[in-house]
């Protein structure tokens, strides 16, 4: 092999040359994008540490789990209808997704109306899912359930659904702000000269807050 | 390393569509799972199998993370394995603290366990 190869490498030969390499491991991956995985990466252990800790809760209670189906239903049109509105922040949020990854797409087609007003579509959608967060607190408050105890069971669930439900709707909610401001400095043209690769790494954190709802979904409401 | 030599992620929009409407049918599925009152190995089965599906989908094509070299992926994706440790560790205290309850706070309530009942 000669000294510097100016092709990259694929598959295990890669990673070994990339981290051989000289000034950065990351090759094709801008600062800001390798930053933004390695904050997501750290997030990732903090909502772990809170599904862990929900977990252990759970199995360690010998007072039966509150049944989410029940707690969660809502009755619309004189229809009982079991995890309804969980559903449907489920479905909103997976929506806003979708308008992010075609936003990220059109940053680097340079369309930067179309771009903007996706994500700004995306923040509404955002907003939309933290209104039903808040609807369903106020709910789950008014019958009762404190982060101490509550009627339904396990007296630990308040605590675990504050937190969990809590701090994902704190991650949705800094990410509407942070669509919002990027959607204008789009919109203003201030990434003409420096490229569009800040959708992208906005779209990372919007979809990484999808994907811990995904998470959320499954052990929380469904388990 | 400047955006001129960062590489574009760009991927053809129909790649995208397909997702979105398979994360809307997945949704559907899990969701589906506790409508149809499934109980047992199936319903944990199910939703398992539909909450790692959703987040493959979302993380390499969303994230773009199928078209990334394997020195990022693996960077991002290998750490967070050592979570299953944790999770082990933490299934086997709470699973002692549920027996350690039962046979000292609620005198051997559970018989299924056939522990001798000390008061």
């Amino acid at each position: 092999m000669s000294g510097v190869s100016t092709t990259l490498e694929p598959g295990m030969k890669g990673i070994a040359q990339d981290w051989s390499s000289d000034k950065d491991a990351f090759k094709n991956v801008s600062w800001g994008k390798t930053m933004m995985w390695i904050f997501l990466l750290s997030d990732t252990f903090i909502f772990s540490c809170f599904l862990i800790a929900y977990m252990t809760v759970r199995w360690s209670s010998p007072v039966p789990w509150p049944p989410t189906s029940e707690v969660f239903a809502l009755t619309l049109f004189g229809q009982h209808i079991p995890l309804l509105l969980i559903a449907i922040m489920t479905f909103v949020l997976i929506t806003s997704s979708g308008t992010m990854a075609l936003a990220v797409n059109y940053g680097y087609r340079r369309n930067k109306k179309v771009a903007a007003s996706l994500m700004l579509v995306t923040a509404l959608l955002g907003l939309t899912f933290v209104g039903m967060q808040a609807f369903e607190w106020s709910k789950l408050i008014s019958e009762g359930v404190r982060p101490w105890g509550n009627p339904m069971g396990a007296p630990q669930f308040g605590a675990i659904f504050f937190m969990v439900t809590g701090f994902h709707g704190f991650h949705v909610s800094i990410g509407v702000i942070y669509l919002t401001i990027v959607a204008i400095k789009v919109a203003k043209g201030h990434y003409e000269e420096r490229g569009y690769g800040i959708v992208e790494i906005t779209g990372l954190y919007w979809h990484f807050v999808d994907l811990v709802w995904v998470f959320i979904f499954a052990f929380f409401y469904l388990w | 390393m400047s955006s001129a030599t960062a590489e574009v992620q760009q991927h053809p929009l129909g790649v995208y569509f397909k997702v979105w409407v398979l994360l809307f049918v997945l949704s559907a599925f899990s969701y589906m799972v506790d409508y149809m009152q499934l109980q047992g190995l199936l319903r944990w089965g199910l939703v398992l199998l539909f909450m790692f599906l959703k987040a493959g989908f979302i993380i390499a094509i969303f994230m773009h993370m199928a078209w990334e070299r394997l020195a990022l992926v693996t960077a991002i994706l290998v750490p967070p394995m050592c979570l299953l440790v944790f999770i082990a560790i933490m299934g086997v205290e709470s699973e002692y603290t549920w027996i350690s309850r039962m046979f000292h706070f609620l005198g051997g309530v559970a018989p299924e366990l056939n522990l001798p009942v000390h008061h």
